[in-house]
Order: structure tokens, then sequence, then C-alpha cells
């Protein structure tokens, strides 16, 4: 177990180096510097200012050196400044990563709750009406795209019902537990209803699958009923590429969802990070973003570990031979 | 009437008061809460400057000048604004030889921050020692390069003097003030200063603030909320609260709006005047409409380099072969004036007599035979050389506005013989490298904004022209050379006399309209959706915005 630990531990660490070696320089790559263009937007600003400006920023070292002095520095915990907030990253950071991890969990975990159940149901009933219902609804939660079925649910619930805040996070100078959770009720809904789709579909194959195995077969033989041979014999067994999926969406957990949290301004991950990028703000985007692989990397090392729990068949030794 | 019917009276009655109350405002007409679509970056006046910092910051702070609603430069932490005439402003030679001009401004004495601490010229030496330092990182260096020193007369009194003559002395628009007895401790390490700021460590900081309103709190990327500043000079604001709200998806904002999350959108960082007009056309009828034409002059730069837009019958007769005013009152419901130079008619040195060109295809054609191209084969327009009459115009891709605009005049210059082909980018890759380094080879189509009164040196003189030699420096990005044009910029900055200055702004405008370094197109304008129960929003037009003005917003009756 200590050699697979080691291992992954050693494999994440390389990978982590390698990712933020190349998003720095994908971002330090991008055309037009934010200087670039304050100088082309403000007719006081000369070349002076423009060189000026770049020093003061950094801008003017070569990239593999502005890369090296930073990687140094996040080596101590010194992860800078936000050039963009003017304000220590992580200070910017924390703050909305509890935010999306919020939305995002929560989201991640009402669609298991809804696509765990169905998934099971729609594949214990293959092709009748249910079945094609549940595909059917499943295929209009992955297809829909998030901005759209944002606006309709702000302009049904919001607009038209006045059920729930359109956006934000808490009511100006009231902010109680209600309030917030009103604000997170539209959010969690797209969310929510995106994720579902896909990962109804995902259980109900692997369910389909493993109720079409032999022991499975045998179990029913044995004269155990359907209620019994789902849950005891066929439910673990589909679980598994579910629990290696959970794993993975956990990165997605940490880098919040773009689209959903612009629509309702939702102060989250996703927004951060993309605007970082635009603005050239390398210690926000590469912080940011590197937390999401990290978080990617650690969800699949606990799913590796869930497995070899729930699988007698895998283990560490199998798992170090891999 | 039975027992049974008065109580179901009753319940009935109660049911509608509780709906009633149900579809009432959550909140009180003394608060206010405004849509903005974008969030500043930070809180430091000096440090960067954007549109959405500088809306936020004017319900805080006021600048020492600013131009009002009619566009006339008024004084409004100083007493007086100084001039020639009225002796606090005087021309002459520096000690070092340059030619200088000497600004004697005074403090408004009635001025405190928002802790109680006077205004004072301890503040004005403070500002210019931040300003003018290298490691600041202070984006509108200008005013800071120009003092050559500042004179304390007494405690609200004090001399700029200015290493450079030219004619806007008076504007210290751009020089805000900073509170030295709280910032002092944070400047003590230049380099950091940016970071070490109280604007961006302890915004809430009343001592930061001197305007109508102080930051209450701030939530970054979300919303500002502004209480009403106890120590206040001026005019008692109306509102005991503000809240600028960011919402930066247009959908979600008028979402916002309708459902009564906010009660106002403001126009100097809200809806562009199309998706304004949409939403007009729906919801007219709920709130209050403001359009006004702004400094934001659309147009569409020429690149002498082609040897084609040399000629200044080919530039012209691009002109006259466009439809504007149909662009104008089909797209924007006329709210965008058509420009006929690069100085909007609100502004005192407009000159209304510039040669226009009103829309006229046989002239347009005309012309272009002239300029020799008049061999037509199939809807194009060749030389003797056989070179085909076609360019390639460019902007910023995603903007709608822009690229609806591209498709009326790809097919009116269709109709007279000249070919164009669509290329766009995206605005950083526009603007932070075709633009700037002039390399789009044609037309590019794009906006400026000045200040009213600006002269366009940095954009016509030829000695700003960006090449690599200068750093890609100055906004001359059409390449114009005009010796005239540059001699007349030269004399305009030194001579301030009115009738001077006035003539030859006018003939600066005169020679534009007729030489045509660019395309003019229209002159943007700013749409205000604000709630009909609220007065007192006046829109500029120009970069100061309405909110500079915030005291005098209230209720109607």
């Amino acid at each position: 177990m200590l050699n697979f630990v080691v291992c992954r531990v050693f494999e994440s660490a390389v990978v982590v180096l390698i990712v933020s070696f190349v998003i720095y320089c994908l971002i330090g790559f991008m055309p037009g510097d934010p200087i670039d263009l304050m100088i082309a937007s403000n007719p006081e600003l000369t070349s002076e200012d423009s060189s000026r400006l770049k020093k003061l920023y950094g801008l003017d070292q070569p990239l593999v050196s502005r890369y090296w002095n930073w990687a140094q520095s996040a080596l101590y915990g010194d992860f800078g400044y936000s050039r963009v907030y003017a304000q220590p990253v992580m200070d910017i950071l924390w703050p909305r990563m509890g935010n999306t991890v919020l939305l995002m969990g929560l989201s991640l975990f009402f669609a298991l709750a809804i696509a765990i159940p169905i998934g099971i149901f729609a594949a214990i009933r293959p092709n009748t009406k249910t079945d094609y219902l549940i595909n059917l609804l499943c295929f209009a939660g992955i297809s829909i795209p998030p901005f759209w079925l944002a606006l309709l649910v702000i302009i049904f619930f919001s607009v038209t019902l006045s059920w729930f805040p359109a956006g934000g996070m808490e009511t100006v100078g009231k902010g109680d537990l209600w309030d917030r959770i009103s604000y997170m009720v539209l959010p969690l809904i797209v969310l929510t209803l995106h994720t579902a789709g896909g990962l109804t579909r995902f259980m109900r194959a692997n369910m389909r699958q493993t109720l079409r195995q032999d022991y499975i077969r045998t179990a029913r033989a044995k004269g155990a009923n359907t209620y019994k041979v789902t849950l005891n014999h066929a439910f673990r067994n589909s679980m598994l590429p579910i629990i290696t999926m959970i794993g993975i969406s956990l990165g997605g957990v940490f880098s919040g969802a773009l689209i959903t949290e612009t629509m309702f301004s939702w102060l989250g991950v996703g927004k951060t990070i993309f605007d970082a990028i635009l603005g050239n703000d390398f210690n926000l985007a590469l912080v940011g973003l590197l937390f999401a692989t990290l978080m990617t990397l650690t969800g699949s090392f606990i799913a590796d570990i869930c497995q070899i729990a729930m699988d007698p068949r895998v283990s560490f030794a199998s798992q170090d031979e891999k | 009437m039975r027992p049974d019917q008065k109580s179901a009276n009753k319940i009935a009655s109660l049911l509608l008061f509780f709906c009633l109350m149900w579809n009432m405002p959550a909140y009180p007409k003394d608060t206010l809460v405004i849509g903005v679509t974008q969030f500043p970056n930070n809180f430091n006046p000096l440090i960067n400057s954007m549109m959405a910092k500088s809306y936020i910051l004017a319900f805080a702070r006021k600048r020492m000048t600013l131009y009002d609603e009619n566009w006339n430069l008024v004084c409004v932490l100083c007493d007086m604004l100084p001039s020639i005439q009225n002796g606090m402003a005087v021309f002459g030679k520096k000690s070092y030889g340059n030619d200088g001009v000497s600004v004697t401004f005074r403090l408004d004495k009635r001025a405190v921050w928002g802790d109680g601490t006077p205004i004072t010229t301890k503040d004005v030496l403070f500002t210019w020692k931040v300003g003018k330092h290298k490691l600041t990182g202070v984006s509108d260096y200008e005013i800071f390069r120009r003092i050559s020193n500042i004179e304390i007369l007494d405690s609200h009194s004090f001399i700029m003097h200015l290493d450079q003559q030219t004619c806007d002395f008076a504007n210290l628009d751009n020089f805000q003030l900073l509170p030295a007895h709280i910032e002092a401790k944070n400047f003590s390490i230049p380099a950091e200063y940016r970071n070490r700021s109280a604007y961006e460590t302890e915004t809430t900081n009343p001592g930061l603030w001197f305007g109508p309103y102080v930051v209450n709190k701030v939530v970054p990327g979300s919303h500002v909320i502004f209480e009403q500043n106890k120590f206040w000079w001026g005019r008692k604001p109306h509102f005991k609260r503000i809240t600028v709200l960011a919402i930066e998806n247009t959908a979600s904002i008028t979402a916002n709006l309708l459902a009564g999350g906010i009660d106002m959108i403001a126009g100097e960082i809200g809806l562009t005047i199309d998706q304004a007009l949409a939403f007009q056309q729906r919801y007219g009828e709920r709130f209050e409409f403001l359009y006004k034409p702004s400094l934001i002059y659309e147009h569409i730069d020429f690149n002498f380099d082609n040897p084609i837009l040399k000629d200044r019958r080919v530039r012209q007769a691009l002109l006259y072969s466009v439809d504007r005013n149909a662009i104008s009152s089909q797209l924007f419901k006329g709210h965008q004036p058509v420009a006929h130079s690069n100085i909007n008619p609100l502004d005192a040195s407009y000159n209304q007599d510039v040669k226009k060109y009103a829309f006229n295809p046989q002239k347009a054609r005309k012309l272009l035979d002239e300029a020799g191209w008049s061999t037509n084969k199939d809807g194009l327009r060749y030389n003797h050389k056989g070179e085909a009459l076609r360019f390639e115009l460019m902007t910023t891709s995603g903007d709608k506005t822009r690229e609806l605009i591209q498709q009326v005049l790809q097919s009116q210059w269709r109709h007279v013989g000249v070919g164009v082909r669509i290329k766009n980018q995206p605005p950083r890759v526009y603007f932070g490298n075709t633009i700037n380094q002039r390399r789009f080879k044609s037309l590019a189509m794009y906006a400026w904004l000045s200040a009213p009164n600006s002269l366009p040196r940095s954009q016509l003189h030829s000695a700003m022209i960006p090449s690599k030699t200068n750093g890609w420096s100055g906004q001359n990005f059409p390449g114009f050379t005009d010796p005239r044009m540059d001699k007349m910029l030269d004399e305009a900055e030194k001579k301030c006399e009115q009738p001077a200055q006035r003539k030859l702004r006018k003939r600066l405008q005169q020679l534009y309209a007729e030489e045509l370094p660019a395309l003019p197109l229209y002159f943007r304008a700013t749409s205000h959706i604000i709630p009909k129960w609220l007065n007192g929003i006046e829109p500029t037009g120009h970069q100061y915005s309405t909110a500079n003005w915030v005291e005098h917003w209230g209720v109607k009756e």
C-alpha cells in the first residue's frame, strides 16, 4: 500500500509541475498583453509608460524566468498577489472556492440522489414506456445548454412567479440562512438537471450490463427476487464505474461552472479563473487551475481506494502493477 | 349578508392584502440598487483606470475638477477654476528654460475626509509623491509627468508648476487626491504600494472617502454598498444606502431588473443601445429610458500604407456611398447621431460647417472613376493594371452591432463596385496586436473615447504613428501624415485665448472632414434604464458618469 501511495504522490507532483508550466506558457503566449491594451486605449500613455508598467509587473522578463520565480515562491507557500484584484491570491480564491464547492458539491449530491435510483429503475425495466420517458428526460438534461436552461428558470421562477431571486448570493443587508438558500435554488436546479441526465444514463447502462452477468443469473436461479438481486448483487458492482466518475468529477467541483456562475452572478471559482486568464493574471489563474488539477488527481486517488475497498478483485498489488 | 359570507369576505380581503404586499418592492425608496455589467478590479483611484471603477468611486469621491452635464469644466474640490483671465494661471519660462505654466488652486475649506480629517495641501503633496513615483504603477501618468513642482502657500492653497504650456492646465481630473493621514505609512515601500494601499486592504475605512457616500461593504466581484457620509459638506443625498451590484450577463441583468432585484441599470456600464432598445420595445411602459449621445466616436480607420487608400477620392467615395442616416435611424432609432467629424456636436469646439457627406452613390461612382477605378466587371471595379478595388474590413468579433454594420457597409459598397472581405478578431487580439501595431491591411472599425475639449494630437499628429522604434506608442493608427494638421495641433496646444483657439479647432475639423484620416460613422449613445419614480439623473455623454452628481438623485413626489 505504501508503494502505491508514494507512487501516486510522486506522479501527482510531476503532473502538477508539468500542468503549471503549460498553463503559465499558454497564458503568456496569449496575444494582447494588458499593458499593450492599456497603451492602445489611453492617449496619454507613452512608450516609457509601457516599459515602466511592464517592468513593474515583471512582464519584461522572459517567460521561463518568470515561471521559475513563481514556482520558487509557490514552493514556500507564497502564491503572490492577484494583478487584477490587487489582493493575495488565496484571499481571492478561498471564499470563492467555498461558494463553488457548496454549489457544485450540492448539485453533484442531488444529481447522484436523482440519477442512481432512476438509473436503476430504468435498467430493471428496459424498453418500457417508463424507460423511454426517463431516457427522453435524460437526453433533454444533457442537451439543453445550461445558459438557456438558466434563462428559462430565471424567467419562470424569478420574473413570472417571483419565488426566487434572479441572481446574486444574498439580499444586501439581509443574508440569513434562508435568504442564502433562496439564492442557491435556481443555480442548483440548473446544475443538478444538467448533471443528472448524464449520470442517470451512465447508471442505467452500468446496471444493465451488470444484470446480464452470469452471477446475476445464478442468483436468480437460486430463487432471489428482483429486489434482492438488484440491491445485493448488482448494485455494488454497477457502482464501481460511477465511483471513478465521481472521483474525476471532483476537479469540476472545485473549478466551478463558468456559465451558471455568470448567469446567476454566483461568486465562484469558474468565473474568477476565466477573468484571471483574460486579464493575464498569472498568479490567480495558475493557482485556480492547479487547485482544480490537484483535486482531480486527489479525486481519482480516492476513487481508486474506494474501488479497492468495494471490489475484492482489485488490490493495492494490482494497482501497483498498472 | 350572512355571518359566514362576512367571514369569507374578510378572508378574501386579507388574501388580497397579502397578495398586494407580496408584489410590493421589498425595500423602501430610501435605498437604491443599481445594476452594472462590470466590477472594478481595485479601488485605488490612481492605479488602473476603467469605467466601472470611475462610476463606482464617484459615489464616494470627488475630483478636483470635472466637466459638468453641459460639458463645461468646473471646480469641485477647489473654490475657483484657474484661468489666465482671473490671474490664477500664468504662462512663463521655467528656470531650466522650458515653457511652462503656473496654476494656483485653492481647496474648498469645507472639504473633509470621511473620518473628519480636513483635506489639505498635505494630501495634495502626498498624492503628487505617489503619482510621480515610477514604482507606484499609476496608469494615467501624464499629469504627474507634467508637474515640475508644487509650491505650498498655506493649508488650502498651492501653486502647481507645469513644465509644458498647454491650454488644459486647469483640468486636474486625473490628480485624484489620496488621504496622506492613512496612506503615508502604506507608501513606505513604493513598489508594494499598489497591494498595501488601504483602498485594497481596508476599503471600508471612511477616511479614504470624501463624497456624499462612504463605502460600507465590498464583496469583490459582486457588489459595493455605500452609506451616507456624515462628514459630507455638500447637498445631502436622498438615498440612505446605495448598492451597486455587478451582473455581467446582460440577459441576467434585465431579468434582475424585471424581478425587482435591481432598480436601475447604469447607462455607463450597462446595456448596449441595441439591447436597451430591444428591452424598451417589450417593457417600455415599466421603466424610463434615457439615451445620450456620447464622446464614443465609432469610425473606420483607413490604413494609409495601402496605396489605394492614399487617394483622397477613394476615401471620400467610400463615405459618399454609405447611408449613415439610414443606419442611425434603422438600427438605433436615431439615438446614435451620424458623425461628420471626430468632434461631437455637444462639444463647445464643434464646427457645424464641416464638409458633410450625404448619401450619394452617383458622386461616389464619379470619384472612383476619376481615381482610375473605372472598369466594371462582375460588380467590381478595376484599374488599368487590372487590380480589383477590394478591401479587408476588420472589427471586434462578437460585437453584434459592429458585425451588423459591417454587413450593411459591405452591401452598400458593393453597389458602387467596391468589394469587401470581412475579417474579425477577438477584442484582445484586435486591440492588443492588430490595431496598435497597425497590422490591419485597409479598414479597421472601432471607437475612440475622448474628453470634452480634448485635442486629438495622439490620433492625428504624424509624430504619433505607432512603430517598433517608438515602442508602439501613439494612436495615429491610420498612419495619417499632413503637415497642416501637425502645425494646427502644435499651435492649438499653446494658443489658449478663446477666439484663436476656437478658430484653430474649427479649421482642424474642416481639414479632418476634407482629408478623412478615418471614416466617421456615428457617436455611440449611453442607455440608462431607470425606474419611473427616480429623478435627478442627468446623463452626461462624456467620461464623467452620472454618479458624480448622486446627491441630486431623488424620488419623484
